[in-house]
């Protein structure tokens, strides 16, 4: 099926019968995340929402070759993965293939737990894609908090009470991170820009190298919102520049929409439970730390001209 | 067959070398006549002369692997296992606190039933630090569904290493296999160790074929989460095929004797011929304490020696057999269970439970932490041994050489 | 049907072979309102098909994309989404 230059292959490489939650953001980043990747690929997953969703013993939603382990691990898994499969190569013990090498895991498995295995897959420099889902908690054990919950967000582990605001820490920026390492390609996706998210997982896929696709899930259950927003949820943390959209190629910051008024965040934090304690000022807060944000990544970006 | 391990004398092929080697390079010359495919491992004491040893062949193309240098131990062993899952030949080796830190992953290994070969430079357990041998570590580990054994000397740690990869990969057993070497007393001890020839090692080694391999061709799911109505009946499955291992390891190490003319068996019995007592170890002491029943017989004493060469699965038939007729048997541990004594005592107690007649099985403490144990010690644990099988013990804890 | 499973039918490692055999499950079960088409509006598009989380939206024969109410959640995506308006969410009836 071809739309515009975007060809989106009709297989589904994630069975339908799955059990993530009604409108979940996240299966559907995945299901085009799929499609993008295609059948030659070697999935190693994080235990999470996805894990949990599509791999109860003994049915499994997966019609890719597929291997969940633990928490933590999933880059060095993958690191074991692509090594493996690049020396039985050269020790002709197995013939040339194409197969893409992949590593799928929450924020919790990133930018937690996993950012030490992930680190030093990034050093090693292992032909890896990872691809962190982001609904910025640890949501499949109930909505703890991680390092990528935002500012202000109400978690059960960071709740919103008399004397918290919930989340008193700045979300982690994974993707710079992840540029420090000085791996080729960095990319920000969201689903509700379907064509630019399967973009960017090809362009990373087709890296000779590590590739980091951080890609935002809104989720209905943990942020508290209506399951039919989830499309609208995802294209208010772009248009706020809540969670802009961009690409670090090399270490060049390229950012991918930049409107020229963005939207204030109280369009998108009001629409969603997890932020319904916040008071004005405490919205304004988060807009001022926003538009800093912003500003410098406009920055990075206006530092490489095109 | 002989009762004890044995060599059959006949030296093995003509192109056989002698060669003096460290424990830790023993095992990584098995390592590289086995054509490892993959090796990941995070250095620590004692165990970094074989990461080392390996990174070096690698980089002189000695062998032909991927040498993957992780940044921890948890990493080390998942990465084997993302290896071992596409269907590489996988090793790894830890010590003490690494073996803690991947302990997880440990566990996962044998429950997803990849079989990665592991060294482990038995070695002290912190707090407090302490990178000298005892056996704390592998005593940790007893549970998590490996196959183990402990090396005496450096000819072990090469055969066993090699012996590993013969009985994991086999297609009826799937496990992972880790084998114990003392830290420092074996991994840095230099031995006189045969080396085979190639060409017999291709024979007694076959290709890794790993029937489960992930592939686009044929996609399977590793790993699924097994919720309460299925994890029981998956742990069941994994005991069944965790003891039928036996087998294998019995015909592995046939298969092994048969080419390179050395052959081990799950307990290795000394002189335990009219042994009135017995003295059972594990690992690299099993020769100090060889040479006090040595002298002791040359005495006329009726003593003898069992060592522990199998520990998971423990190998009940053998040892009920190696015990029968003696009446006293002292058990040495190298670690304490804290609340309970000694662990193996424990178990060697257990397994003997229903035999009758069974032998008074009384336990000692030492070695902890790179505490040698001298000849002296061993005459030691043998008197105090019988004192304790005569007259009771009022002490909490019967130990050796510890203030 | 788990239950009727022994130790003794489970794969080496609890491995799973057959791919996407999980897409025997009926999550169309879950649902409180399902989607409704009018193919007077719908200019066949696609856009429902590509936002489905659950994949339960078909293309068919006629150009039209169908839901598959076998998994079909009812989550409204595909009605938020839809440019022409043409998918409604009606309440699921009582059984």
């Amino acid at each position: 099926m071809k739309f515009g230059e975007t060809v989106i292959p009709a297989e589904e490489f994630l069975a339908e019968g799955h059990s993530f939650c009604i409108g979940c953001g996240e299966a559907l980043a995945l299901r085009l995340a799929c499609k993008a990747l295609g059948k030659d690929v070697i999935i190693a997953n994080a235990t999470g929402c996805i894990e949990i969703c599509t791999s109860p013993l003994p049915l499994t939603s997966w019609r890719v070759p597929w291997i969940h382990t633990l928490f933590e691990n999933t880059a060095a898994v993958i690191s074991g993965i692509e090594a493996g499969l690049k020396i039985l190569t050269k020790k002709s013990k197995m013939p040339e293939r194409n197969i893409k090498c992949v590593a799928i895991a929450g924020d919790g498995g990133t930018s937690d737990i996993g950012i030490q295995a992930l680190s030093g897959a990034f050093e090693r420099n292992h032909n890896f894609l990872y691809i962190c889902f982001d609904n910025e908690a640890y949501m499949n054990t109930g909505i703890q908090r991680s390092s990528a919950t935002p500012y202000g967000a109400s978690t059960t582990t960071a709740p919103a009470g008399k004397f918290s605001i919930g989340q008193v820490t700045r979300k982690k920026n994974m993707a710079a991170i992840a540029a420090a390492h000085n791996i080729p390609y960095v990319a920000t996706a969201c689903p509700s820009y379907r064509f630019d998210l399967m973009k960017k997982v090809r362009k990373a896929a087709a890296v000779k190298g590590p590739a980091y696709v951080h890609i935002l899930a809104p989720c209905p259950t943990g942020w508290r919102y209506g399951t039919d927003l989830t499309i609208k949820i995802g294209q208010l943390a772009v248009q706020t520049g809540i969670f802009p959209l961009y690409e670090i190629e090399n270490g060049r910051y390229i950012l991918n929409a930049d409107p020229p008024r963005l939207k204030p965040v109280a369009e998108y934090l009001k629409l969603q439970g997890r932020y319904r304690h916040l008071r004005d000022e405490d919205i304004e807060k988060i807009q001022k730390m926003v538009n800093e944000d912003y500003a410098k990544l406009k920055e990075m970006a206006a530092a490489f001209p095109l | 067959m002989p009762c004890e391990s044995y060599n059959d004398g006949s030296g093995g092929g003509a192109m056989n070398q002698r060669v003096a080697l460290e424990g830790s390079h023993a095992v990584a010359e098995a390592v590289r006549m086995a054509d490892v495919d993959v090796i990941s491992a995070y250095p620590i004491t004692p165990q970094t002369h074989i990461p080392e040893r390996l990174a070096e062949m690698v980089a002189n193309g000695e062998l032909n692997a991927a040498y993957i240098p992780v940044e921890s131990e948890h990493s080390a062993l998942s990465t084997c296992l993302g290896a071992a899952a596409v269907g590489a030949r996988t090793f790894t080796a830890t010590a003490g606190q690494g073996l803690e830190l991947m302990h997880e992953v440990v566990y996962i290994a044998s429950s997803m039933r990849y079989p990665v070969v592991m060294a482990v430079c038995n070695r002290a357990l912190s707090a407090p630090l302490n990178v000298w041998g005892d056996h704390s570590d592998a005593m940790a580990v007893r549970d998590t569904g490996w196959i183990q054994v402990f090396c005496q000397n450096g000819q072990e740690a090469f055969d066993l290493t090699l012996w590993a990869f013969r009985v994991g990969e086999d297609p009826k057993v799937l496990f992972p296999v880790m084998v114990h070497l003392d830290g420092f007393t074996l991994s840095h001890v230099t031995e006189p160790v045969i080396l085979p020839e190639q060409s017999d090692v291709d024979r007694f080694l076959p290709k890794f074929q790993y029937p489960f391999a992930l592939d686009p061709d044929r996609p399977m799911t590793h790993g699924a989460f097994g919720p309460p109505d299925i994890y029981s009946e998956t742990k069941l499955a994994q005991e069944v095929a965790f003891r039928k291992s036996k087998e294998v390891i019995l015909r592995g190490w046939q298969e092994f004797g048969d080419i390179f003319h050395r052959y081990y068996r799950p307990v290795e019995e000394y002189k335990t011929e009219n042994a009135e007592t017995l003295l059972l170890t594990m690992g690299a002491f099993t020769e100090t304490a060889k040479v006090v029943i040595d002298e002791r017989k040359d005495k006329g004493e009726a003593v003898g020696l069992i060592s522990l060469r199998l520990w998971r699965p423990f190998p009940f038939e053998e040892f009920r057999q190696s015990v029968r007729g003696a009446k006293v048997l002292i058990v040495l541990d190298r670690c304490i269970s804290f609340g309970r004594g000694g662990p193996v005592f424990a178990e060697i107690r257990s397994a003997l439970y229903d035999e009758e007649p069974r032998p008074k099985v009384v336990g000692l403490i030492g070695g902890l932490g790179g505490r040698d144990l001298s000849e002296e010690d061993f005459d030691y644990i043998i008197t105090r041994g019988r004192e304790i099988a005569e007259k009771g013990s009022d002490r909490m804890l019967e130990t050796v050489n510890i203030r | 049907m788990v239950d009727k499973l022994s130790w003794k039918d489970l794969e080496v490692g609890n491995i799973i072979r057959a791919a996407g055999n999980a897409s025997i499950r009926k999550t169309g079960d879950w649902r409180t309102e399902k989607p409704i088409l009018d193919k007077e509006k719908c200019v066949k598009c696609a856009l429902c098909w590509i936002c489905c989380p659950d994949a339960a939206i078909k293309p068919s024969e006629s150009g039209y994309y169908e839901s598959d109410l076998y998994y079909c959640k009812g989550c409204g995506i595909c009605a938020s989404v839809c440019p022409a308006k043409a998918i409604t969410m009606v309440a699921e009836e009582e059984q």
